[in-house]
């Protein structure tokens, strides 16, 4: 098991909370909520060891549309990049954008 | 080409809203009255399991179960949905205790004069073996809460499948009012898997689903009256079973559990030594022929 932690700068603020997913296997659940500063903080919680470098590429592939302050904790069971995006993706939808 | 025809009746699969398919949260919401569906202890209280990451698993936020209270026709109700994808639903000391805690909370509240049918989701492979005799004695206490509560207000247990119901919740099935189920359900104290894994190959085929189903399948469990309840796997037809079953009023039937002398006459009618098969059980045990 690997406790990963990033940081990106960011500008918008996200609406309400977001739970999201399941941490089954393949799957992974997502908790974002609302924060203040000026980053988005990411602890990601996986049984996965060893692909800090592939975690880092999807989130800063979703921190160049994302661009909201928020704390977001990942607890992941092996799911794939793909699912993590999609994942991150619901999660910033059920979020939705402050006005 | 794309069906455009609007009078054409869809097939039933797109009517029909899977039950198994449903997440814990989607369960509950499918079961309450729509709107009413308020959750306690949900996943931002952050009640983790504290020894799964110890022993290298991760934990989820609301350890697999998702308490909630709402209406069932405009009367008060509590949902208590395990999340079978997460660790197949096993019972830890996080998780029982939420489900230990909210048959204690409906006992209060009718206590205070303020009954609460409860609704059990009981997708369970049983104890959290990482947890042990913490899960066990969360389990004991969910079956303490369960008979003490069904002398006041019905407990509904819901199994939908296709992970089941084992172990210790599999007598806290044992233990509702009312227990509904559907075909794809499995009801039984141990799976099939640690079956064959402490028996042998010879003993039971985990991998024969048909067999499984034969022997611990919903329709099977119903058939010899261990279930109350069949239905299909739709979410609309469980929500109605479940509706049904809580307005009868609770010591109408005498539960289960408590008919010692007729389970008793029930077991005397088997031989050990030749083990009936499905069909056998299903003639001896008949829901039909038997007072």
């Amino acid at each position: 098991m690997e406790l990963l932690n990033f940081s990106y700068p960011a500008n918008n603020r996200i609406a309400r909370r977001a739970h999201v997913g399941v941490v089954a296997s393949g799957d992974l659940e997502i908790l974002m909520e609302p924060s203040d500063g000026a980053h988005a903080h990411i602890v990601v919680n996986t049984n996965i060891d060893g692909f800090g470098s592939v975690w880092r590429n999807v989130l800063e592939r979703f921190f160049l549309r994302f661009d909201a302050v928020a704390r977001i904790e990942i607890n992941d069971f092996g799911a794939t990049p793909g699912a993590v995006m999609l994942r991150l993706q619901q999660a910033a939808e059920a979020a939705g954008r402050w006005q | 080409m794309a069906v455009t025809d609007q009078d054409q009746e869809a097939p039933s699969y797109l009517i029909h809203r899977s039950f198994i398919e449903m997440r814990a949260r989607e369960r509950a919401r499918a079961i309450l009255d729509p709107g009413t569906f308020r959750e306690l202890l949900g996943p931002f209280d952050r009640l983790k399991s504290p020894w799964l990451p110890r022993q290298g698993v991760v934990a989820q936020a609301d350890d697999g179960v998702v308490v909630a209270r709402g209406t069932l026709d405009g009367r008060r109700a509590a949902t208590v949905m395990i999340e079978s994808a997460f660790q197949g639903g096993s019972i830890g000391e996080v998780s029982g205790a939420k489900v230990a805690g909210t048959l204690e909370l409906a006992y209060n509240s009718w206590e205070n004069g303020r009954p609460t049918i409860v609704v059990l989701g009981l997708e369970s492979g049983g104890v959290r073996l990482q947890e042990a005799n913490l899960g066990l004695a969360a389990i004991a206490e969910i079956h303490a809460g369960i008979i003490a509560l069904r002398a006041h207000v019905p407990v509904i247990g819901v199994i939908s499948g296709t992970v089941g119901c084992f172990g210790g919740m599999s007598l806290a099935a044992a233990l509702c009012t009312c227990l509904v189920v559907t075909r794809e359900a499995r009801l039984g104290m141990n799976g099939p898997e640690v079956i064959e894994q402490q028996a042998g190959l010879a003993e039971l085929d985990a991998a024969d689903r048909l067999l499984i189903w034969r022997l611990i399948g919903g329709e099977q469990r119903y058939s010899i009256g261990l279930a109350d309840v069949l239905v299909e796997d739709d979410a609309d037809a469980i929500a109605a079973a479940v509706r049904a079953a809580s307005i009868h009023s609770p010591g109408k039937s005498p539960a289960p559990s408590t008919q010692v002398i007729r389970f008793l006459q029930r077991l005397k009618c088997i031989n050990p030594a030749e083990p009936p098969d499905a069909a056998t059980l299903r003639a001896l045990w008949s829901r039909e022929t038997e007072p």
